[in-house]
């Protein structure tokens, strides 16, 4: 676990407030004045989990370093929904790159506030990159894997919703195998995605050794802004990747999505946990062990899963993948090893 | 312009898109009947009132509570708390103490000496009360605080009622009850002890604009026994009452080394466990039915069972014969009524404790023009108003669910349409919310917390002396289980749907405001429903 869970206040540190918990105990997202950083008025659609991903992130990060922060964003659905010219719903310093090249921008940024500091800037000036899972995991991979190297000071954060929703639902090397999107068709002897193909990044971000790599979900607010702010603590590169249902492209109610996204951490699909320098620090353990069945089933991207005859191969091959995150990290346990 | 660190143009804001206009559904924010509410005899405020004990404010809490019932600490002892049977708890773990933070919260108020408040002015009205019962204290708690003058008319020389003369200390310790009836007196509410009313229209005739009638049930049914030495037979009251004031062991109720009780509600229980205090090796129970179809709490039961007390379902008492009784056994026909069998069985027994139910005693109401009664008990309306105009009456003379939580309900049920009636009104009960079923909430959110249980005194000491069987719980604990409450159907500013909106379209109005919906910007997702964890909020289509 990423962040001491307080003792028993009726909810603890599940909902997003508690009028039970010492001011200094409650999270950005509950106070009064927080930054929304992502404005109303952005067009995403109705239940969008990266609009909310988003905010969490971006606020934390702004109550870590006081504001004093800038951010470079991939194009992508999050640039498409908050920056239809001339409105902007961005409450901060923010650059618009294109879909490829964000963490070099971002390390571009990084590089010149270090020559401002030599110039004898003394604000603690702090970079943000952000994108989705195709401008991270496939476009602008080579980009980012080089900030990674390089150590540059950023911190890099993926927002994951399995495809290019933008665009209209195309795969992505982060869309889950078996799921249905425009270019991995319901046809065929294999419908869906393939298995055995796609990458996750967290993983790679680890095999870099860089200072803090971190997975989270959209149904977890209070992890997910431990995460940020225990990001912002290190110096270098630092990455954090976020799980955001998108309601279009999952096929899911509006209303769904975060109970979605903790289908996925409750069954395995998705482990939340967090590294440092390359090795897993901590683990957020499953509450109540489910299996795939209960978070494949609200999804239309795997309805041809469940149709007249289910294909229980493919949903055994799926509780496969998630048995083997959860013994990888530890996810019933939380990391007890 | 004064523009933000590193900003150089006038950005267009995206506040300018009204996203509200997309939306088909519109949130609402609900008040929803909370389960323990509705299952309330007494009509408490449970949510309410743990709501402020989550937060350790126990006076507030405490004020809330005794809104409703003014009689806390007593019914944190007695009640047979519905409210937990009917608690959502129980699907996630197991229902939340009520009962136990009740009787924290009414031991606290004992403890630190807090007083009822009104700010109600004196209406000059006055109503006579008749019997000093939960019912009548109740009644004059509900009218002193709308501002009439309550005058109570207890024949006994004791006030309490049965809670005095019916509930055993182990369960009720005295000085609890005499606190609690104390505070009241304290509150303006009059009491006139060992004053019988023997006519109910001439007591009304001396200055009283409206009169409650809550005198309870206390003569014992009987049943014929056939028996060789008649009085080694007694009643149940009777035993319960000589227990009062029965200091020294001379003065307690003679029933010898081997007890027979006869029944099987919660008074028979009550006398075997009085009786097993009292030095009886054996206390035994016969009872006609089984164990599923008696009346008395299965908790209370079980208490008994583990103080050593037995029980003879199926049974009969045939006869009572010099030292022992004859039982038939029964056996249950396919409509579930007992059928004798012509089996007999012979039990030794020096006394035979019948507990077979109470009657009222309805002599007062003789002649009382249009006051009616049906087997037993006087006929009220809604508002616990008899036939006769200006005559109220509740409590046991008024139901056949005899308890002290139904009683403090019919006392404020009945003050409630004594007060509109005084002012030629008729009293109109504002329409109930929607119940919070379980479906409607999110659990989630809930952390797990399994229910914290009050201690228990030795058994070897509950059957030798009368101190009280169940422990409170400490300040500790008792704010724990208050913190269980999931304070279903009613907002308690979690900041959930604050928090999960992806509009930001959610208005955070400060502690205790609670929230608005920003319908501009409001897409209409349905998320902050969904994640709502009490399900205060609800989905209603838009109209056009």
């Amino acid at each position: 676990m990423s962040f001491q869970p307080v003792k028993f206040y009726q909810t603890g540190t599940f909902t997003v407030g508690n009028r039970l918990l010492p001011p200094e105990e409650r999270s950005v997202q509950s106070q009064e004045k927080r930054y929304n950083s992502i404005n109303s008025g952005h067009r995403a659609c109705q239940g969008c989990g990266e609009a909310l991903g988003a905010r969490y992130a971006i606020d934390a990060a702004m109550e870590a370093t006081n504001g004093r922060l800038i951010c470079a964003n991939a194009t992508g659905c999050l640039e498409v929904f908050s920056t239809p010219y001339p409105e902007t719903s961005w409450q901060l310093p923010w650059i618009h790159s294109l879909f490829g090249n964000t963490a070099a921008v971002a390390t571009g940024i990084a590089a010149a506030i270090k020559v401002k500091k030599l110039k004898g800037e003394r604000r603690n000036i702090r970079v943000v990159a952000q994108g989705g899972d195709g401008g991270t995991t496939d476009i602008g991979f080579g980009c980012l894997s080089g900030m990674f190297e390089r150590n540059d000071d950023v911190l890099y954060i993926c927002y994951d919703n399995g495809g290019y929703m933008n665009t209209g639902i195309q795969r992505s090397s982060a869309t889950p195998p078996a799921a249905r999107t425009a270019t991995t068709m319901a046809v065929g002897p294999e419908p869906g995605n393939v298995f055995g193909q796609g990458k996750f990044v967290p993983a790679i971000a680890m095999a870099h050794e860089i200072p803090y790599v971190a997975t989270a979900t959209v149904a977890d607010l209070r992890d997910l802004e431990a995460k940020v702010r225990r990001a912002m603590e290190f110096q270098g590169a630092r990455y954090i990747h976020i799980l955001v249902p998108c309601p279009l492209g999952w096929g899911t109610a509006s209303n769904e999505t975060i109970r979605i996204a903790r289908l996925a951490k409750e069954t395995g699909m998705f482990p939340v946990f967090e590294a440092e320098y390359g090795e897993v620090k901590s683990v957020v353990a499953i509450r109540h062990p489910l299996p795939v069945e209960e978070y494949l089933k609200p999804q239309k991207r795997y309805a041809h899963l469940f149709g007249k005859t289910p294909q229980v191969e493919v949903i055994a091959k799926l509780q496969a993948l998630a048995d083997r995150n959860i013994k990888k990290y530890g996810l019933l346990d939380g990391g007890a090893r | 312009m004064d523009k933000p660190f590193a900003i150089t143009l006038d950005p267009g804001s995206s506040l300018a898109n009204h996203t509200g206009s997309w939306r088909t559904f519109r949130p609402l924010y609900v008040d929803r009947l909370p389960p323990c509410n509705a299952a309330c005899p007494a009509g408490e405020n449970i949510q309410s009132w743990l709501y402020h004990a989550e937060s350790g404010d126990y006076e507030k809490a405490w004020r809330a509570l005794t809104e409703n019932n003014p009689l806390p600490a007593i019914m944190g002892r007695v009640c047979y708390h519905p409210c937990e049977g009917a608690c959502n708890r129980q699907h996630v773990d197991a229902a939340v103490g009520i009962n136990a933070v009740e009787r924290f919260l009414g031991d606290e108020a004992i403890r630190r000496g807090w007083r009822f408040e009104s700010s109600a002015a004196a209406t000059g009205k006055r109503v006579l009360v008749i019997g000093s019962g939960p019912a009548g204290l109740s009644a004059a708690y509900h009218l002193t605080r709308m501002g009439h003058q309550a005058v109570i008319h207890e024949a006994a020389p004791l006030a309490g009622g049965m809670m005095r003369y019916g509930i055993p200390k182990y369960r009720l310790p005295r000085d609890v009850l005499d606190a609690e009836i104390r505070r009241l007196v304290e509150f303006g509410v009059e009491l006139r002890l060992q004053s019988k009313v023997m006519n109910v229209l001439a007591a009304m005739q001396e200055g009283f604009d409206a009169v409650f009638l809550g005198v309870g049930a206390h003569i014992a049914k009987r049943a014929y026994i056939p028996a060789g030495d008649a009085s080694k037979i007694i009643d149940a009251i009777s035993v319960l009452h000589d227990m009062e004031g029965a200091q020294g062991d001379e003065l307690r109720p003679m029933l010898g080394r081997r007890v027979v009780v006869y029944g099987g509600g919660n008074t028979a229980i009550d006398v075997a466990r009085t009786a097993k205090r009292l030095g009886a090796e054996e206390a035994v129970i016969v009872y006609r039915r089984t164990r599923e179809k008696m009346p008395a709490h299965d908790f209370e039961v079980e208490e008994a069972l583990q103080e050593g007390i037995s029980i003879k379902w199926l049974s009969t008492i045939k006869e009572a014969g010099e030292d022992d009784i004859m039982v038939e056994k029964m056996a249950l026909d396919a409509s579930g009524f007992p059928q004798p069998t012509g089996e007999y069985e012979r039990i030794p027994a020096d006394s035979v404790v019948l507990a077979l139910g109470q009657d009222a005693d309805l002599g007062l109401l003789a002649n009382v023009p249009g006051l009616a009664t049906d087997k037993g008990l006087v006929q009220v309306d809604a508002g616990m108003m008899t036939g006769h105009p200006g005559v109220f009456a509740g409590g046991d003379m008024a139901g056949n669910e005899r308890t002290v939580t139904v009683a403090v309900g019919h006392g404020k049920r009945a003050a409630r349409a004594i007060d509109a009636w005084l002012k030629g009104e008729t009293y109109v009960s504002p329409p109930k919310h929607e119940l919070a079923t379980f479906e409607r909430m999110n659990p989630w959110y809930y952390s797990d917390a399994p229910k914290t249980v009050r201690p228990v005194l030795d058994i070897i000491r509950r059957q030798s002396t009368f101190e009280e069987v169940l422990g409170g719980l400490d300040e500790g604990n008792a704010l724990f289980e208050a913190r269980r409450c999931m304070s279903c159907g009613n907002c308690f500013e979690c900041d959930n749907c604050y928090g999960v909106c992806p509009d930001n379209a959610v208005i955070k109005l400060g502690p205790g405001k609670r929230f608005l919906f920003n319908f501009d910007y409001c897409k209409g997702c349905g998320m902050c429903a969904t994640e709502c964890p009490c399900g205060a909020i609800k989905m209603v289509p838009e109209e056009n």
